[in-house]
Parts: structure tokens; C-alpha cells; sequence
């Protein structure tokens, strides 16, 4: 491919802008970390000095440890159960000829694009006629509805990535379907599978407005998080808070990131080759 | 599932064995096998979407009484948000204030859209991967974020002060309409990328090459070619942001003051310390379908620019 130069010419104006448009998108987060380890209770310049008498603060405090566990005990059961329908539903959507598909496809994105505002009062009308008391369930249930277009989305270019034709192979060699989905289709769609429950945990792990709406008692890390915003002495633990909670996240979902699409160039390579 | 595994709807294998009347049903009706495996993720979306939203719907024509509901119909609450004139103010500024951070996220993330699709050969999904990174980060972390920048003892402030610049400081930074605006614009940044690298990415090189050619320079080459053919994206972007940010409350809550108020955080205060439901749901309503008459413009318009690109 012999691209003419206009097209190749490196453009320094460009150049510099991506680079201030990096800045610029993680120079407030990266405050956050920077700040935990200030020795003052104000967040201001200059920094006062390096401490870490805020974790020490949030490591011997019971909330902390309760709202983690929830939040776990939330996002581990919505990250498995939201991949495996995930699957089940990528894989009828690419490979069944099934009528009405772009609508079907449609509606399970649907909760990307309404405010998920609108989706927690909707749900919390719902159970509060249904009677049904607020607890750790019904928020996963709320997560399971932000985290399903995720999933789905992660999964279907993995679905439609790969060469329809080793499925076609092993039913020709006589495998039954359920033995062609495991030893064809469940290794080739792996990558994204890992990715789909990394993601979805992590979204789980840092939603906000479900739980915001639909907890009781027992609240998530995000939920405990906004109730000490109101006290202002307890901002650099917030801030401490909020640094381990970046700090967990951005590797799984960078991993999750890195694995999804790694895979996939893979298979469309190699597809191209053969 | 144990029952999914034993009827087999998968592949298109022929049922061996155990293969009774469904099995053979479902082999030959892949609509209908296609529907059962999705069946699942479609129930729950419809408990979980459909029901939720008609019960709003029904509340919304309800009215408060004492602690409970008068459930006759009525349209008292519509009427209301139709004649008290703070509804209008507070819808009105909801939508001035997310479109305004709609345009100022497009026109910051167009370019470095464009850089990536253009001027970026090795490494794209490095550069994509570090761009969208920050949008899994919590919304309520990012927004909190700018709180740390903006407040009244916040980073902005304090090194002005530090370095001289001010005496006291600036007020008007935190709790405005500005400072929602600017953590708005910062909060979907990543968000708007993706639609706008997918559009430009897409467009036919050649096309380039042809206008120059023919005697455009860089800036007509633009205009004529790359911009009217990344439009589809544009559009894309401009509804992914819009839309979302319309009904966001945690930005107004946490940076909006008194001024900065958004329709989000009425919504939540009737579900919440005004304990008004049946208006919280007619303003919801209201909400969606000024949601859906935004997303049919935007349908509409993205035909208009198919049809121009065609």
C-alpha cells in the first residue's frame, strides 16, 4: 500500500493536541491518588507532605470492610450470570436466523442510552408495588440491567469474529451441538467471555445511581463512599477511598480491554490468511 | 439449563439420540431456537425494562395523598409541570446545559479522533485503549474528581492564591452551571471518541487522494470530504452524549449549586427527600419522551447524512 505523503506527513499541530487531550483527560483523576497521600486535611496546594495516615484511617474502619464485601457480593453473581446470558444471546443472534433481530439487538442496548436515572426510579416503582424490600438483590438486579449491554456487546464480535466453518467441521465430524458449542465455540469466544466478566464486574464494583436507589441496609462501596462526602473531615479518606477503588479498577479493566481486542485481531488475521 | 443441554438447540448438528419432538421442532425452527436461547436475557430485560416503565407510566397519573397515593387518574401532575414555570425553567435548562456540553465534547474529541484515524499507523489500539481507559473509571469518582479542581479550597484556587494571582479565592468555580458543564464534557470525553474514530476511520482514502488531485488543499479537503463524510459518527457521538447526560443528577448534586440544578435531581428528590412519586414519575415520563423525540431527530438526521454520503 503506497499511501501518497499528504497522508503520511506527521502533524506536529495534531501531534501536541493528543498529547494536551491526554493530559488534560488524566490530570483530574490522577489528583485523586496524588492527594491521598497529602498530610492535611485541605485539598490544596502546596502539598503539606507525604502520609499514609488515610489508609491507616480507612483500614480500621468496619463500614469500609462491610460495604467491599457487598460490593463483591454484588458484582461477582451480576459479572457471571450477565456473561453467560450474554453468550446465549450472542450466539442466537449470530448464528439463528432469527426474525426481528436488529430490534432484539435494539432493545438489549437500550440501557446504554437511557439515563440510568430514569431505570432505578423505574425499577424502585416496580418493587416497591411488587412489595418486594430493598436488599443486596435487588440491586444486583439493577447492575444485571446496566451490565447486559456489555455484555452482549462484548461477546457479539467474538461471535461473528471467527470462521463459522470449524463449527460447521465438528458437526460434519458428528459432534451434537452441546459438544460443538463446548470444544469449538466456548475456546474460540473465550477471550471475550474473560473480558465480558471483567468488564461487567468493574461496572458492578463502581455503579453508583442503581445502588444509590435500589440498597437498603447493607450499601456498596460507591453508596458508602457519597454518604462521607457529607463530612468534610472525612475528605482524605474519601480521597484514599476513592484512590484504592481507581487503583483496582483500571487494571481489571485494562486486562479486560487488552484481552477482547487482542484475540479478536488474531482471528480476523487469520481469517484474512486462510 | 439442564433442560437446554438434553434438547440441544445449538449448531447445526441433527438431534442424535435422545431426540424428541422439541428437539426436532427446535432443530428445524431456528427463529424459535434463536428466541430460546435468548429468551432468558429477554425476560429479564422485560421485567426489569418494559415492566418497570409502564408501572411509571401508571403512577405518573396518580397524585399524592398524605403519605400514600390517590390512584384515580388524572392529569394534575402534567398540568402542573405545564403551568408551575419551574418545571420549564429546570427541563429547559437541563437540555441548554447538556447540549452545550454535547458540542464542546465533539469539538474537543473531534480532532483527536482524527489523529488517531489518521496519523496514528502503529499502535492504534494502544492509542484507543489509553483514550477510552478513564470512561470505566466510576462516573461518581470522575465527577468528584473536579470537585477536588474546582472547589472553593480546591486546586485551581489554591495555586492561584499560592502563586499570587489572587487574593481570595474564586467563587464561582464550584457550583455553577460552568463547573457541570466542564465535568460533563470531561466525564463523556472517552465516551464520544470511539463513534467518531469508527467514522473516520471508515473513509475511503482514495477520496483524499482524488480531491487532491484535483487541486484541494488540506483545509477544502476537509470540508468536502472528511467532515460531510465523518457526519454519520458525529451524530452518533452527539446523541451517546446528549442523551445520558440530560438525566444525570450526580454532576449537578456534586458541582451544580442552587443554579446548576438539572431535571435529574428533581427526579431524585421526589423519589427522595420531597417523596412526591407520582410526580417523579410524570417528570421521568416527560424526560423520556422528550428522549425518544430527541433520538427520532437523530435517526432522521443520520438517514439525511447516509443519503448524502450514498
Amino acid at each position: 500500500m503506497s499511501a501518497p505523503t499528504f497522508l503520511r506527513r506527521p502533524n506536529r499541530v495534531l501531534s501536541v493536541y493528543a498529547i494536551l487531550f491526554l493530559v488534560a483527560l488524566y490530570f483530574p483523576i490522577l489528583l485523586i491518588p496524588l492527594f491521598s497521600f497529602n498530610d492535611s486535611i485541605y485539598v490544596r496546594f502546596p502539598l503539606e507532605g507525604f502520609t499514609t495516615e488515610w489508609f491507616g484511617q480507612l483500614w480500621d474502619r468496619q463500614p469500609v470492610w462491610d460495604s467491599l464485601w457487598a460490593s463483591v457480593k454484588v458484582g461477582l453473581p451480576v459479572s457471571i450470570l450477565s456473561t453467560t446470558l450474554g453468550v446465549l444471546a450472542a450466539r442466537s443472534i449470530t448464528r439463528d436466523r432469527v426474525p426481528g433481530r436488529s430490534a432484539v439487538v435494539t432493545f438489549i442496548m437500550l440501557p446504554l442510552v437511557i439515563p440510568t436515572l430514569i431505570f432505578g426510579v423505574a425499577l424502585l416503582a416496580l418493587l416497591s408495588r411488587l412489595g418486594v424490600p430493598l436488599s443486596l438483590y435487588t440491586v444486583a438486579f439493577g447492575h444485571l440491567i446496566v451490565c447486559l449491554p456489555f455484555s452482549v456487546a462484548t461477546l457479539l464480535p467474538r461471535f461473528e469474529g471467527f470462521d463459522r466453518s470449524l463449527e460447521q467441521a465438528s458437526a460434519d465430524l458428528g459432534e451434537n451441538g452441546w459438544w460443538t458449542f463446548w470444544r469449538v465455540t466456548f475456546p474460540l469466544v473465550m477471550p471475550g467471555i474473560v473480558a465480558s466478566l471483567l468488564l461487567t464486574f468493574t461496572i458492578s464494583f463502581d455503579e453508583f445511581i442503581m445502588a444509590f436507589f435500589l440498597s437498603g441496609n447493607e450499601t456498596t462501596l460507591p453508596i458508602y463512599l457519597w454518604t462521607q462526602l457529607r463530612f468534610p473531615q472525612q475528605f482524605p479518606s474519601v480521597l484514599a477511598l476513592a484512590s484504592l477503588l481507581i487503583l483496582f479498577s483500571l487494571p481489571l479493566i485494562l486486562i479486560g480491554m487488552w484481552i477482547s481486542r487482542l484475540g479478536l485481531h488474531e482471528n480476523t488475521t487469520k481469517g484474512a490468511k486462510t | 439449563m439442564t433442560q437446554t443441554s438434553s434438547i440441544d438447540p445449538k449448531v447445526t448438528s441433527r438431534p442424535t439420540r435422545t431426540s424428541g419432538r422439541i428437539a426436532r421442532l427446535l432443530y428445524r425452527n431456528e427463529g424459535l431456537r434463536g428466541y430460546l436461547l435468548m429468551s432468558p436475557t429477554l425476560i429479564i430485560l422485560t421485567v426489569g425494562v418494559i415492566i418497570p416503565f409502564l408501572i411509571l407510566l401508571v403512577i405518573s397519573f396518580w397524585t399524592r395523598a398524605g403519605v400514600g397515593f390517590d390512584t384515580t387518574p388524572s392529569l394534575a401532575n402534567y398540568a402542573r409541570v405545564v403551568n408551575e414555570p419551574m418545571f420549564g425553567i429546570l427541563l429547559g435548562r437541563s437540555f441548554w446545559m447538556s447540549g452545550i456540553a454535547t458540542v464542546a465534547t465533539i469539538a474537543i474529541c473531534y480532532p483527536m479522533a482524527y489523529f488517531v484515524a489518521f496519523h496514528v499507523h502503529r499502535n492504534k489500539m494502544f492509542w484507543l485503549i489509553l483514550i477510552t481507559l478513564p470512561f470505566w473509571i466510576s462516573y461518581l469518582l470522575r465527577v468528584f474528581a473536579w470537585r477536588v479542581i474546582l472547589g472553593y479550597e480546591g486546586v485551581i484556587n489554591s495555586s492561584l492564591v499560592w502563586l499570587g494571582w489572587i487574593k481570595a479565592p474564586l467563587e464561582f468555580l464550584l457550583y455553577s452551571p460552568t463547573a457541570v458543564i466542564i465535568t460533563l464534557t470531561h466525564a463523556w470525553a472517552a465516551f464520544a471518541i470511539l463513534p467518531l474514530y469508527v467514522s473516520l476511520e471508515k473513509i475511503d482514502k482514495s477520496l483524499l487522494v482524488a480531491a487532491t488531485d484535483l487541486g484541494d488543499g488540506p483545509v477544502a479537503r476537509f470540508f468536502r470530504i472528511t467532515l460531510p463524510l465523518s457526519m454519520p459518527g458525529v451524530i452518533a457521538a452527539s446523541f451517546l452524549i446528549f442523551i445520558p447526560t440530560t438525566g444525570d443528577y450526580i454532576t449537578p448534586a456534586l458541582l451544580g449549586g442552587p443554579d446548576g440544578m438539572m431535571i435529574g435531581n428533581l427526579i431524585q428528590a421526589q423519589f427522595g427527600s420531597i417523596n412526591n412519586w407520582p410526580m417523579g414519575a410524570t417528570l421521568s415520563i416527560i424526560l423520556m419522551l422528550w428522549i425518544a423525540a430527541v433520538a427520532l431527530a437523530f435517526l432522521y438526521l443520520t438517514r439525511l447524512a447516509q443519503a448524502r454520503i450514498a
